[in-house]
């Protein structure tokens, strides 16, 4: 985990704190104290505005989440593993601009505390273990590099190996033009791999933030089984600039706004942040990892009858009970060590995985 | 990696400067040798898909329609006698004149555009025809109705399918690869560009207004991008570099199509031999790849700069006297990142 303080989100049903009516001198609001909206022009209390989970008390406007705090929204208290915390960008095409992009790296690392605009792991939604990515807008503008794009598909691939489900969370102005074409490349990357996650079965649940543009949106961040995005975010793919400086035409209302994208029919859900947690622990209900086809059938041994499984029950209360060792396995991985590594058959039991609380997954057609 | 990019990058402009159009500075500064490669991948006499595979196939058919919405003429689908091999051809097509261009929006494909190229792509794999594709776009139409319709919901779904399909893919990068738009048919077992393509992830003058604030400083942009042929290939992304002949493809349409057509049969060749599974799985390997990065240790970096408690304690109590402190960069989750400032 980077160093960012993991503020714990248990008290944000409190009512948020108004400001006194005596409003002091506007040079008396220190930035680390206080945040302006940015919709409304409410000057909020930053303690405050975390408890409510960084939303606008007077409008609704959801402010950004550092990667930290959006793990800490989504997963269970405590049970977030990093993988691959290590991994780093180089500076491949030597690119300079204004600045090199080493110093652009360096300087965003300080001000951070991460080493680039993603971090991924394991961790639980409600009991369940996940594999989830999350990006962080604050790192860059979220633009997605080698370091990225290799997070998401190091996290697709455990999904993929463990088969459990899949979560990424989007935050990121598109592909890093310090990379140049390699970045180009990591739509490739990451949307080959998920290509073999959907079609072995195993669930993606793609959540889109303010804002997921460019070829992060054009790339994993649409492909979800089920896409869910925040209010109002900034969804597309090209920026709204582009869009209106290239094409002299009036842009239609809320624009690439998350319910633009749902009235036209790419998003599942728009759902407030106090929510989102609760949606995906839903959803999970419903998105599991169909079961993997029995390979073989050793000879002369009688197949016990499908459904009877006297200790099921047991079973059944120990993963429930038990503290799930989430992250079995898996050590972390080496430079490039990939997607190849086969399916790894869980340890777990010789008969057809346990989904006896779950409807078992529908398969998203094919697009 | 420079010398040599600059050393073909000679040859090539010698030859374009004595073309009538050709840029004609002294190109010594590998900025406007980069550039004048930028303007002949974008000339407008440039051989598309259609002089292409007309000069290069014995038969062709146009195939039209995605079946969904309509039939978007700025990407061209058929079936093609190249050789003795018949395959599928994908692309984009820039018109010739300005009627055209309308016609074929300036080459720039709508989502229905790529959903034409996958459904015409699955059929190849059906029926068991290696696809060839043709790349020359500027990016994606990046106007409302392709944003209605779902254009990085269709580049998506094309990236996945090519890195799926049991078929093989071999793709030809003409004149512009223009960002996803060009990556949406790109995704291929052999890639291979003409010496006057460029490929890269943003438009030059994209990245020049936003890294350096102004669309004039795209010649900059363009060289710090290594968007060239010959420095794709350098870096891995393009594998086969096709020399052009004369000045430019746009001189001799029919020499730079046999030129291609001779690259394009032995690649098929090549391919025909490997078997489907290694095929798909050297594909999936080869952008798997892609990527520089080093793995450190995990050990975090030094955490960010902030208030100290006793700071944070005075500001809690009188933020007033205290305001002075916010000179000290606050800590992150507390502020609003700027608007975006990445593509
Ligand atoms: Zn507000």
């Amino acid at each position: 985990m980077p160093p960012v303080p993991r503020t714990r989100l248990e008290g944000w049903s409190d009512v948020p704190i108004k400001l006194p009516s005596f409003r002091p001198r506007r040079d008396a609001y220190p930035p680390d104290l206080w945040t302006k909206c940015p919709s409304c022009g409410e000057m909020l209390f930053n303690k405050q505005l975390d408890k409510v989970l960084r939303v606008c008390p007077s409008c609704g406007h959801h402010f950004r989440l550092s990667a930290a705090a959006r793990l800490d929204l989504v997963l269970d208290h405590g049970s977030f593993a990093e993988r691959d915390g290590g991994l780093e960008s180089e500076d491949p095409l030597g690119f300079v601009d204004q600045k090199g992009y080493p110093d652009r790296i360096a300087a965003a690392q300080l001000a951070t505390g991460m080493r680039d605009a993603a971090v991924w792991g394991t961790g639980l939604v409600d009991g369940r273990p996940v594999a989830i990515c999350v990006m962080d807008f604050g790192f860059m503008g979220g633009s997605m590099g080698a370091v990225v794009g290799e997070k998401v598909t190091r996290a697709t691939e455990h999904a993929l190996a463990e088969r459990i489900p899949l979560i990424v969370v989007s935050a990121s102005g598109g592909a890093r033009m310090q990379e140049g074409t390699l970045s180009l490349m990591q739509l490739a990357k990451t949307v080959s791999a998920l290509e073999r996650l959907r079609a072995a079965g195993v669930p993606f649940v793609s959540i889109l933030t303010d804002p997921t543009t460019g070829g992060v949106f054009a790339s994993y961040a649409v492909l979800g089984d089920v896409n869910i995005a925040e209010p109002n975010a900034l969804i597309g793919f090209a920026g709204a600039r582009v869009s209106a400086g290239t094409i002299a035409q009036e842009l239609p209302p809320g624009f690439q706004r998350s319910e633009f994208l749902y009235e036209h029919g790419f998003l599942d859900l728009v759902v407030h942040r106090s929510a989102l947690r609760d949606e995906v622990v839903g959803l999970l209900r419903y998105l599991v990892a169909r079961p993997q086809p029995v390979v073989e059938v050793i000879e002369g041994e009688p197949l016990a009858l499908p459904n009877f499984r006297p200790f099921s029950f047991l079973t059944n209360l120990a993963e429930r009970v038990l503290p799930p060792e989430s992250a079995p396995a898996a050590p972390p991985n080496g430079n490039g060590a990939g997607p190849g590594t086969p399916p790894t058959p869980t340890p777990s039991t010789s008969g057809p995985r346990e989904s006896s609380t779950s409807p078992p997954a529908e398969e998203a057609p094919r697009g | 990696m420079v010398d040599r990019i600059l050393g073909r990058g000679r040859d090539a402009t010698a030859e374009a400067a004595e073309a009538a159009d050709a840029v004609t500075a002294a190109l010594t500064d590998p900025k406007q040798i980069t550039w004048a490669r930028v303007q002949l991948a974008r000339n407008l006499r440039r051989p598309r898909i259609l002089d292409l595979v007309g000069a290069m196939a014995e038969e062709f058919v146009e195939l039209h329609g995605d079946r969904l919405f309509g039939d978007d003429e700025a990407v061209v689908t058929g079936l093609a006698r190249i050789g003795d091999r018949r395959v599928v051809v994908v692309g984009q097509q820039k018109g010739a004149d300005t009627e055209e261009n309308i016609r074929r929006n300036f080459g720039m494909p709508h989502p229905e555009g790529y959903r034409k190229a996958m459904r015409i792509m699955e059929l190849a794999e059906r029926f068991g025809l290696p696809i060839v594709t043709f790349v020359d776009v500027p990016g994606a139409h990046p106007g409302p109705e392709s944003e209605e319709r779902g254009i990085a919901e269709a580049i998506a779904r094309s990236i996945g399918l090519m890195s799926r399909l049991r078929t093989p893919i071999v793709v030809v990068i003409t004149g512009e690869g223009g960002s996803g738009g060009a990556l949406a048919i790109a995704v291929g077992d052999v890639v291979v560009a003409l010496e006057n393509a460029v490929y890269s992830v943003i438009s030059p003058e994209g990245c020049a207004s936003i890294l350096w604030r102004t669309s004039d400083e795209a010649p900059t942009a363009a060289l710090a991008m290594r968007m060239t042929a010959p420095e794709q290939q350098a870096l891995g992304v393009i594998d086969i570099v096709v020399p052009e002949p004369g000045a430019g493809a746009h001189t001799d349409h029919a020499e730079t199509a046999r030129r291609l057509k001779a690259v394009i049969v032995e690649q098929l060749d090549a391919l025909a031999r490997v078997s489907l599974d290694d095929l798909v799985e050297a594909r999936y390997r080869r952008f798997r790849g892609f990527g520089a990065f080093r793995e450190v240790d995990a050990t975090p970096p030094p955490p960010p700069e902030r208030p100290g408690l006793a700071d944070r304690l005075r500001n809690l109590l009188d933020p007033g006297r205290w305001s002075g402190i916010s000179s000290i960069p606050a800590g992150r989750a507390d502020r609003e990142p700027p608007a975006r400032d990445e593509v």
